[in-house]
């Protein structure tokens, strides 16, 4: 688990039936990308970034992110989503190392 | 359907022709590579998507990117002049609002930013931006 990961992420708390909303999600991590050298040692530091990035909503997908090593460090995203009904937006981010980061929020349809 | 010569001379000359006009040789060949990979060899459509991209960034590590295609269900980023040209795929699930999506990415160098869109009928659609880099964000 690499260290001091945290998730943020912003919704509206409140929604219309049907509106469309703006997410912006961003996590606290280096995203080691497998090329930078180590100072010290001269070797090539290993890769270590978070893979894929996934938002449901009430158990259905809004998004699936497929990350890269191009993806800057503390990857932050922007996107759109339907709210049909009040529910829980479910965020979810996988590390390299096979560890999992997830934050949700509540929104209220009214 | 046999392949005549005539037919097999018609696509070859069809196919020279294509890769006369797109753009410069030099990333031709690895943007092609990459964008091939995603596409399957089907045929790719200029327009239809936007890619937002700053014309000058000082910094490679942190580029603003943003992509918006109406009626898409994936859409690559990739940056060509990179180590490895994959930047992120965005899959959008039925409760997207809008198939667009903006996140920040690593240039190592000035180079030619190219968002493919698959659209929800099969089609893929291409839109590109030249960004200027001062200082590259893939280590050294």
């Amino acid at each position: 688990m690499a260290k001091g990961v945290k998730p943020r992420v912003k919704v509206p708390k409140t929604a219309s039936a049907g509106d469309v909303i703006t997410i912006k999600t961003l996590i606290s991590h280096k995203m080691e990308s497998g090329q930078r050298k180590d100072k010290k040692t001269g070797k090539i530091k290993p890769r270590e970034i978070i893979h894929r990035f996934t938002c449901d909503f009430n158990g259905q997908n809004v998004i699936d992110v497929k990350l890269e090593p191009a993806i800057s460090s503390n990857p932050y995203f922007q996107f759109k989503a339907k709210v049909p009904t009040s529910g829980e937006f479910k965020f979810t981010w996988y590390d390299d190392d096979g560890s999992i980061y997830s934050t949700s929020k509540k929104i209220a349809v009214g | 359907m046999t392949i005549t010569r005539r037919y097999a001379l018609a696509l070859g000359g069809g196919a020279l022709a294509l890769t006369g006009l797109s753009g410069l040789p030099a990333f031709a060949s690895v943007a092609d590579d990459a964008i091939m990979k995603i596409t399957g060899g089907a045929k790719v459509v200029e327009g239809g998507v936007d890619l937002t991209a700053p014309e000058i960034a000082e910094n490679g590590n942190t580029v603003p990117v943003a992509v918006s295609a109406p009626g898409a269900s994936v859409i690559t980023i990739l940056a060509p002049s990179n180590p490895s040209p994959a930047v992120a795929t965005f899959n959008f699930g039925p409760l997207s609002g809008a198939s667009e999506a903006s996140t920040r990415m690593r240039l190592a160098k000035t180079q030619k930013v190219i968002a493919v869109a698959k659209m929800a009928d099969g089609s893929f659609h291409t839109a590109s931006a030249m960004v200027k880099v001062t200082i590259g964000g893939c280590g050294g």
